[in-house]
């Protein structure tokens, strides 16, 4: 009697656990069943949608495009913009590597001597981002015009001439392209420079290492993957940005966000927006690729 | 033995010394410049606060970056104009409803992805791919595909098309977010609560769920800030009525009525309290466990 309770009470208990049948098999799938169609409907298929549309080519003289199954928009479109390509890459680079210069220091700061305080530093890092990135770039449109207060005052004070302007030149895009993607940079460094393990220096230190030798030899090598990573996540979308220069820059200085978004919003030239995200999304993934060549060990996820 | 000891302590005498240094570093230099930064990151946002009391002379009723007197006219007046408050609300249903879609769909994936290994969910690294391509991906070009799709098939561009496109770049966020959270997650709590007869539905939600919840949460905070701060998709699949990203932006070229900076300021400190509140939650957490 007592005997089979016992046999009997495992068997029972596992039919309770939903763990044998169909329920449990299918458990990942009806799961992930909502979020996958949501991605692959709005996600996957418009990615392929662009790249069909990128396969079309245009007349020029009556505008009417037709599938021709052919690159040929493609090259045409970069040869037209690519001016506008490359301006976008140099004010992308400039703008990520001074964030690089900017973040790092107050990334390592905050994760070696934060303390208690930590999470309110992060927070302040993140500042920015609880005012709607419109409104931060009008802000700044604002604080570098002619009579704005840093020019006021620099004028004031005879650091500038009376004629000089920031405001519709490359370093004023820049510096916007700076401002709003910093976040980006500092939080990514700040996870990588966290993670260092602390016994790792200690050791460095113990061998005779001064401050710039541990920082050179055991810091920076330790944290290159975060500098990468932070890198691409500043970089990518401020290559796609368009806001920044078209709020802060003049006429001189048009990134490809406005040529892709002119395209689509205001010629209506489908393929030819097409060809250019197409040739956006290549670089970017060429990037992301590239790092995950180099430093497969941690994924960019993983500094999110 | 005495020579161990006495390298021992050169040892410990040289680690104290690099500590001191370190300290040293990090009592003056960096704290210095770290606030200048912070100081940076914060300069635009006061700029905002301070000229949404600045009075407005003339005619058209602009922001002016003269300083022409306190008033808290703007902020009596703050639904004057009328496509401004329109566009206000717009992102605030659109912020909430994409925030409960994403966080009920990302949550769902989060937990297949930390829950079943390749072997029992085919498909697994496609997913992460996916989820991967999409953090990654520029945001002008996720927006152009979707114009792109919606125009194929002849979607007019409004509410829905704004909610699907909101709900599509949250869920990724939100599955990164509650995964980080779920993978410490202590499974024979679960187990426990089947042995005491608990049907899966029950032990979810008097189990599974209160243990994720502050990952959830987070999930949830992260979405509807994407959302309600969201311009590059929004200016391509927004209709006649945009959110208030896209009202702003299209404003700059007319003139940006003072009411913009009142809508400004108040999501930046709702957005702070959100913050500190969850700072709060989070040490108060630390504290019971």
């Amino acid at each position: 009697m007592d005997q089979s309770v016992s046999a009997d009470h495992p068997g029972r208990l596992a039919a309770r656990r939903p763990s044998a049948g169909w329920g449990k098999r299918l458990a990942p799938y009806l799961l992930s069943l909502p979020a996958g169609v949501w991605l692959l409907l709005l996600f996957i298929v418009p990615l392929a949608t662009l790249l069909i549309q990128s396969l079309e080519t245009c007349s020029p003289v009556t505008g009417a495009c037709t599938m021709t199954w052919s690159w040929g928009e493609l090259p045409h479109q970069v040869s037209l913009y690519h001016q506008q390509f490359t301006t976008s890459l140099i004010f992308a680079a400039i703008a990520t590597v001074l964030d690089l210069i900017i973040s790092f220091p107050i990334a390592y700061w905050i994760a070696f001597y934060g303390g208690q305080r930590k999470n309110f530093f992060l927070i302040m890092l993140l500042v920015p981002f609880f005012v709607s990135f419109i409104i931060r770039t009008i802000v700044w449109e604002f604080i570098l015009s002619e009579n704005g207060v840093v020019l006021r005052f620099l004028r004031h004070a005879h650091l500038i001439s009376a004629n000089f302007h920031i405001l519709g030149t490359s370093t004023a895009v820049i510096a916007g392209l700076a401002y709003n993607y910093l976040p980006f940079t500092a939080l990514p460094l700040y996870v990588a420079i966290e993670r260092i393990d602390r016994r790792v220096l200690d050791a460095a230190y113990d061998l005779y290492a001064n401050r710039r030798s541990a920082f050179a030899r055991v810091i920076l090598p330790l944290t290159i993957p975060g500098i990468f990573a932070a890198f691409l996540l500043t970089f990518i979308p401020a290559f796609g940005d368009y806001v920044n220069q078209e709020i802060l820059g003049g006429t001189s200085n048009t990134m490809i966000g406005t040529v892709v978004q002119d395209s689509y919003l205001v010629n209506f030239n489908y393929p030819a927006g097409a060809s250019l995200s197409v040739v956006l999304l290549a670089i970017s993934l060429l990037g992301i690729w590239l790092y995950a060549r180099l430093l497969g060990s941690h994924t960019i996820e993983d500094y999110l | 033995m005495s020579a161990i000891t006495h390298s021992d302590e050169i040892v410990s005498e040289r680690r104290k010394r690099s500590v001191r240094r370190r300290r040293r570093l990090g009592r003056l230099a960096l704290p210095t410049y770290s606030w200048l930064v912070i100081a940076y990151l914060v300069f635009p946002i006061a700029i905002m606060i301070f000229y949404s009391f600045n009075r407005v002379i003339g005619g058209l009723q602009q922001v002016s970056f003269s300083w022409n007197g306190f008033t808290d006219q703007w902020y009596r007046q703050w639904s004057d104009v009328p496509g401004l408050t329109s566009a206000f609300w717009l992102s605030i249903r659109l912020a909430l409803i994409a925030t409960v879609i994403a966080t009920v769909l990302g949550t769902a994936l989060a937990i297949a992805l930390v829950r079943y290994r390749t072997a029992k969910f085919h498909g697994r690294v496609a997913f992460e791919q996916v989820l991967f391509l999409n953090i990654a991906a520029p945001e002008i070009v996720m927006g152009a595909s979707l114009l792109g799709l919606f125009v194929t098939l002849n979607i007019a561009r409004g509410f829905l098309t704004l909610v699907l496109a909101h709900v599509m770049f949250s869920i990724a966020y939100v599955t990164v977010t509650v995964r980080a959270r779920l993978s410490g997650f202590d499974r024979s709590l679960e187990e426990a609560a089947y042995d005491l007869g608990a049907k899966p539905l029950a032990t979810f939600r008097l189990v599974t769920l209160p243990l994720i919840l502050p990952g959830v949460l987070a999930g949830a905070l992260m979405s509807f800030a994407l959302s309600i701060d969201d311009f590059v998709t929004s200016n391509f699949v927004s209709g006649s009525n945009p959110p208030f990203p896209v009202w702003v932006y299209g404003a700059t070229r007319v003139g940006i009525p003072p009411q913009v900076f009142v809508f400004g300021t108040a999501i930046f400190m709702v957005g702070i309290a959100f913050a500190v509140m969850s700072i709060v939650l989070s040490r108060r957490g630390v504290r019971k466990n």
